[in-house]
């Protein structure tokens, strides 16, 4: 017995080396981007295509972290970002796991042709209609924006889709012994399906959250004027504009991942599991 | 009388059943009256248009299928479909097969391994204008420090190494490995949760067969992820015609503006719309993409079938 886990912890040994290595070189290379990226902030223009690389520069130039809100609205990007991003998450996650509620609980009239017609669209590209979408809000008056980018996002199919599988899974006997109870169909939902949804909400949440944060298309199209901008087109605009100031635009590329990083640590178990099950189920 | 009690009786009845539906409507309602002006009705506007002549200025004109007939001797849409659907060609398999490896690697038991799936994840929530930002200048043919290292370690000279995003034969090179770095992670988790719904009876079965482990990735694991494969070669096809944000941020340069080896159809659609304000055209080319995207989205039905039965 003893010769045997002997034999396979030294063929075993090899293959784990390798194994470690192989995930070394990997880590490398995702993570050395970012620390080029942060290296870069710190440094004079002129130092930061030198070679070989300085990954930590002898005299930081903090400046970089200063400058970029005098020269850009950075502190308006950020917070325009952040409204928008909250708005459209907030109206997404009650809208649709209203609808859902009526879609998997309640009985009506149409209730299987409307929901195809929203699975559907699920599987049409924004970009399909995205022309048309515009001349229709130009129409109402409101391109050049935020409502604009609010109401394109905040009522996605995805999102009832989503929450409608989630309350299909729980049982129809819970609602009906509320009902009895004397709970009306808006109790229900807030009482029982709400507090039971939460691990569906929390993906529905990140998801919507990092999409319109990371929107680039829909802003480009309806943000113009500058103290509209996000995040993302005002840090392009950056670029476009300071092609050559290497060290300011890494800053400002720093700043604007932080965010995203700090959500993403603190909330990762439910990304990875809102990409498995939507993966799955398709 | 008799009339009159009947109907008393069933007065309440209806009532309900209608109140049960208002309730439903009240529902569906918020949700549902957003989706339809915002989503639905530019839907439908969208077909319509295609067959329009429209630049805003002039009064609409119906030219029925003149736009389509434009499309076909269109150089620069023809050119950003074939650079559309070689960027497709590309970095589908590439990145189904990076995220294929990753998810192994990250399935087996190792110390770290929630550090490295976090690592590699990361990027794809990252956002694209300072990734493609760094990856301009890592990637800088005259000096970023990839070309740097490259002549460091063959001793070639700078003119003679790559020039990536800046020239027509790297860029396409240069954009699937963007993407493919980018966005593996988001492919690999969904590659573990197929990985870990494999039954491990069947690795045992493979093992007393006398199995070795290349033989148990063929024959076990392979035909076992093969609804996942499927899948996520759908949606990798699906997101890579849709794609844009990518390549404008990598080549679009000071003025956002693609050249000919770079332009793909969604860049096409935004140009034509938002610059040139033709919107008719601009939507018949939205029109061809969402017929690209329809026939993979029915070939995935007729295959999902297959799976499940």
């Amino acid at each position: 017995m003893s010769d045997i886990t002997l034999k396979q912890r030294r063929t075993i040994r090899p293959g784990r080396i390798f194994l470690y290595l192989l995930l070394l070189l990997l880590t490398c290379a995702m993570i050395l981007p970012f620390v080029w990226m942060l290296s870069s902030s710190l440094k004079l223009n002129k130092d930061v295509f030198t070679f070989p690389m300085q990954w930590i520069p002898e005299n930081p130039r903090w400046a970089n972290f200063s400058d970029i809100w005098q020269r850009i609205p950075l502190l308006t990007f950020v917070f325009n970002t952040i409204k928008l991003s909250v708005i459209v998450t907030v109206l997404q996650v009650v809208t649709s796991s209203f609808a859902a509620y009526a879609f998997a609980k309640l009985r009506f009239k149409g209730r299987n042709a409307l929901f195809l017609g929203y699975v559907a669209t699920i599987a049409v590209p924004w970009q399909t209609y995205m022309v048309p979408q515009f001349i229709m809000m130009r129409q109402f008056g409101l391109n050049n924006s935020h409502l604009a980018i609010i109401c394109l996002q905040a009522f996605s199919a995805f999102g009832v889709f989503m929450m409608r599988q989630f309350y299909m899974g729980i049982p129809d006997d819970l609602c009906e012994a509320a009902r009895i109870d004397g709970l009306t169909e808006y109790g229900i939902w807030a009482r029982i399906m709400v507090p039971l949804s939460k691990p569906a909400v929390s993906t529905l949440v990140i998801f919507t959250f990092v999409n319109t944060w990371n929107d680039f298309l829909g802003p480009q199209i309806y943000l113009i004027r500058t103290e509209l901008k996000t995040i993302q087109i005002g840090l392009r605009m950056l670029i476009s504009q300071y092609t050559s100031e290497y060290g300011l635009i890494m800053a400002a590329s720093v700043v604007t991942l932080i965010p995203i990083l700090v959500i993403f640590l603190s909330l990762q178990k439910y990304f990875v599991q809102g990409v498995a099950t939507a993966g799955l189920k398709g | 009388m008799v009339i009159l009690s009947l109907y008393r009786k069933e007065a309440p009845a209806i009532s309900k059943k209608t109140r049960d539906h208002l309730i439903a409507y009240s529902f569906i309602a918020p949700n549902f009256i957003g989706f339809a002006v915002f989503t639905l009705a530019p839907l439908c506007f969208a077909l319509a248009l295609s067959l329009m002549k429209w630049d805003s200025a002039n009064p609409i004109e119906f030219v029925g299928f003149d736009n389509y007939i434009r499309l076909t001797s269109d150089k620069q849409f023809l050119r950003a479909l074939s650079n559309t659907a070689v960027y497709t060609v590309g970095v589908v398999p590439v990145t189904l097969i990076c995220s294929l490896g990753l998810a192994i690697l990250l399935n087996k038991p190792t110390k770290g391994r929630g550090f490295f799936r976090t690592v590699t994840f990361f990027p794809y929530v990252a956002s694209l204008v300072s990734l493609a930002a760094v990856w301009n200048f890592v990637f800088n043919p005259s000096r970023g420090p990839v070309n740097a290292l490259l002549n460091f370690v063959t001793g070639i000279p700078f003119e003679q190494l790559p020039r990536w995003g800046a020239s027509r034969d790297w860029a396409m090179f240069t954009v699937i490995l963007f993407s493919v770095w980018k966005n593996m992670g988001y492919y690999m988790v969904i590659y573990l949760a197929g990985l870990q719904g494999i039954n491990p009876e069947l690795y045992e079965a493979a093992s007393l067969d006398g199995a070795n482990a290349r033989q148990k990735f063929r024959h076990v694991t392979l035909p076992q992820l093969a609804p996942t494969t499927f899948f996520v070669m759908i949606m990798l096809v699906i997101s890579s015609f849709k794609v844009y944000d990518i390549f404008l941020n990598l080549f679009g340069g000071n003025e956002n503006q693609l050249n000919d080896f770079t332009r793909v159809i969604v860049y096409q659609i935004y140009n034509t719309a938002f610059r040139i304000w033709d919107f008719g055209y601009a939507s018949s080319m939205a029109i061809v993409l969402f017929i690209i995207v329809l026939t993979v989205t029915l070939v995935q039905f007729r295959g999902q079938r297959k799976f499940d039965a």
